[in-house]
């Protein structure tokens, strides 16, 4: 294993130490957690918003934690939910009286941690709110879905409507309606290493690709012979579109996500074969190529389609601050 | 023979050595049907409960269990952390004397069985840790005394049980068939739960 790490057990304090010193006007770390808050947090009269997970996901979620996203994110170990304690320091570190609203990708350590931190919130007299992105359309069953990149759409449109001041039931509702319209499907071409242990998450061999992978490094639902750029994004945008089920007059924000180790070349020619398939049957209104929800290295890339209307696109269009998403 | 703190110290004592000692091999399951890191989160968790409850005072068996139920929830993370401390709590909570007899130590087991059942919204039959601490209840509950040869049988063979189940809750469903002929993890870290119990049993004779 060849990392830039220094201790496997430091890389997440590290890591954190680290982004708030490349943005110190814009964020702090909460002291002796793993929680980083907008630097001014809490922010007067407004519903604080918190997301959270493993580490390994970078730039998700501390990098978007600004003016117009999240008021906090709370990591964990890589890959692995932070605990209740944890998350209930980002709660109380951004409750300003209005109420908070976790933001939460639907894995099973996530959900239990942030229900638990959410009781523990209450007890304390916190009005606390959760949603639960379930975007994969990789898993059949719509309610055991992964939360994967799509969950940065929710962070965008609810950060978006929360700084306007909206009430936390308006909020958690528009983060419902982002939840209920959008869809990801992902791929990888090399899994990624874990820190800890130096090893892949799974194996797969030179001239195979994995389809419908989620982003903890764990296996997808299928390992295929790799194909061209232009089949595997046609595969990922048939089924994305399948699952949506848009119709032709329908406006779709779409996310070109890569892995970690996809070259942004890689993504831009995936893109020009999917907004080909997409131009013929749908209006794209924006699209976002990039970085934003990673697995480590892993190579490969994910597709997100978001279906919006007039709000939702308002509240896409909004300005955001975030170390890792300015528009 | 009555269940008293310093047991519950050494169970604990125990279990982390067993974890400590089956690090690579969890983190190697869960590599095949998870994302690998089951053995490296309850190492570090267990280390610290191992830790507190070594050096605390504590005056009886809630208050140990207690205290491991806090720490492992806070710093074994992802989904075990809840889980086991889930049920490390619940068992604290269905005890109120600080000795407990074997009648008050199987309510405790069906206090976190239920427990885990909750928190992880699960059943028997999903290739989980409920998968062992169900059987382990079930026999529990027909004996009338400790019985450490009962408590690691059953645990074993229902661990072993969990490999040619399909998973249908956790990472491992998102493989459905292909999470087959894979033990549980979490089937597997209970079974060293209940191993390292059995042998302090055994040791009290």
């Amino acid at each position: 294993m060849k990392k830039l790490i220094n201790d496997p057990q430091h890389v997440i304090s590290e890591m954190l130490d680290g982004i708030v010193a490349g943005e110190p006007n814009v964020v702090r770390r909460v002291p002796d957690t793993t929680v980083i808050v907008r630097k001014n947090a809490p922010v007067e009269n407004k519903v604080g918003l918190v997301s959270g997970g493993g580490s390994g996901h970078e730039p998700a979620h501390a990098g978007y934690v600004g003016e117009g996203m999240l008021d906090a994110a709370v990591s964990g170990e890589v890959f692995t939910s932070p605990s209740p304690d944890q998350v209930l320091e980002g709660i109380k570190a951004v409750d300003a009286g209005a109420g908070v609203l976790l933001i939460i990708k639907n894995y099973s350590g996530d959900v239990m941690n942030f229900e638990m931190a959410a009781e523990l919130a209450e007890a304390e007299g916190i009005r606390v709110e959760q949603v639960v992105v379930k975007d994969d359309v990789a898993i059949d069953d719509p309610d055991s879905r992964r939360g994967v990149a799509g969950t940065v759409f929710v962070h965008k449109i609810a950060g978006a409507l929360a700084e306007s001041g909206a009430p936390l039931d308006e909020v958690k509702e528009a983060a419902e309606r982002v939840i209920a319209n959008v869809r990801t499907m992902g791929v990888a071409l090399k899994p990624c290493i874990m820190p800890a242990s130096g090893e892949p998450g799974f194996e797969l061999a030179d001239d195979e690709m994995e389809v419908g992978i989620g982003i903890h490094g764990e296996q997808g639902i299928e390992t295929k012979k790799v194909a061209s750029a232009d089949e595997v994004a046609a595969e990922l945008t048939e089924r994305v579109l399948k699952d949506l089920n848009p119709d032709e007059s329908d406006d779709i924000a779409v996310m070109v996500n890569g892995m970690g180790a996809t070259p942004e070349m890689e993504l831009h020619i995936v893109n020009r074969k999917i907004q080909e398939i997409l131009g013929e049957r749908v209006n794209v209104y924006r699209t976002y190529v990039g970085e934003y929800m990673t697995s480590l290295e892993m190579a490969g890339f994910s597709l997100t389609l978001l279906k919006v209307d007039k709000e939702l696109k308002d509240l896409l269009d909004a300005s955001a601050q975030a170390p890792a998403f300015k528009q | 023979m009555k269940f008293e703190a310093q047991h519950a110290v050494q169970w604990i004592q125990k279990a982390n050595d067993k974890i400590q000692e089956h690090k690579d091999e969890l983190t190697e399951l869960d590599r095949k049907i998870g994302d690998g890191d089951h053995g490296i989160n309850m190492a570090r968790g267990f280390q610290e409960a191992a830790d507190e409850v070594s050096a605390g005072d504590l005056s009886g068996v809630p208050d140990v269990l207690k205290q491991t139920a806090t720490t492992v929830m806070s710093k074994v993370g992802g989904a075990s952390g809840p889980l086991y401390g889930t049920a490390f709590l619940k068992m604290s909570m269905a005890v109120k004397d600080e000795a407990v007899d074997y009648k008050q130590f199987v309510g405790m087991i069906e206090a976190a069985l239920g427990g885990i059942k909750q928190r992880g919204k699960s059943e028997e039959g999903e290739k989980t840790m409920i998968d062992v601490w169900s059987p382990v209840y079930e026999a529990m509950k027909d004996a009338d005394d400790f019985d450490a040869a009962l408590i690691k049988d059953t645990a074993s063979s229902s661990m072993e049980a969990t490999k040619e189940m399909t998973a249908t809750k956790g990472r491992a469903s998102y493989l459905k068939e292909r999470s087959k002929d894979h033990l549980d993890p979490g089937a597997v870290s209970s079974y060293y739960l209940f191993e390292a119990l059995s042998e302090t049993l055994k040791e009290e004779g």
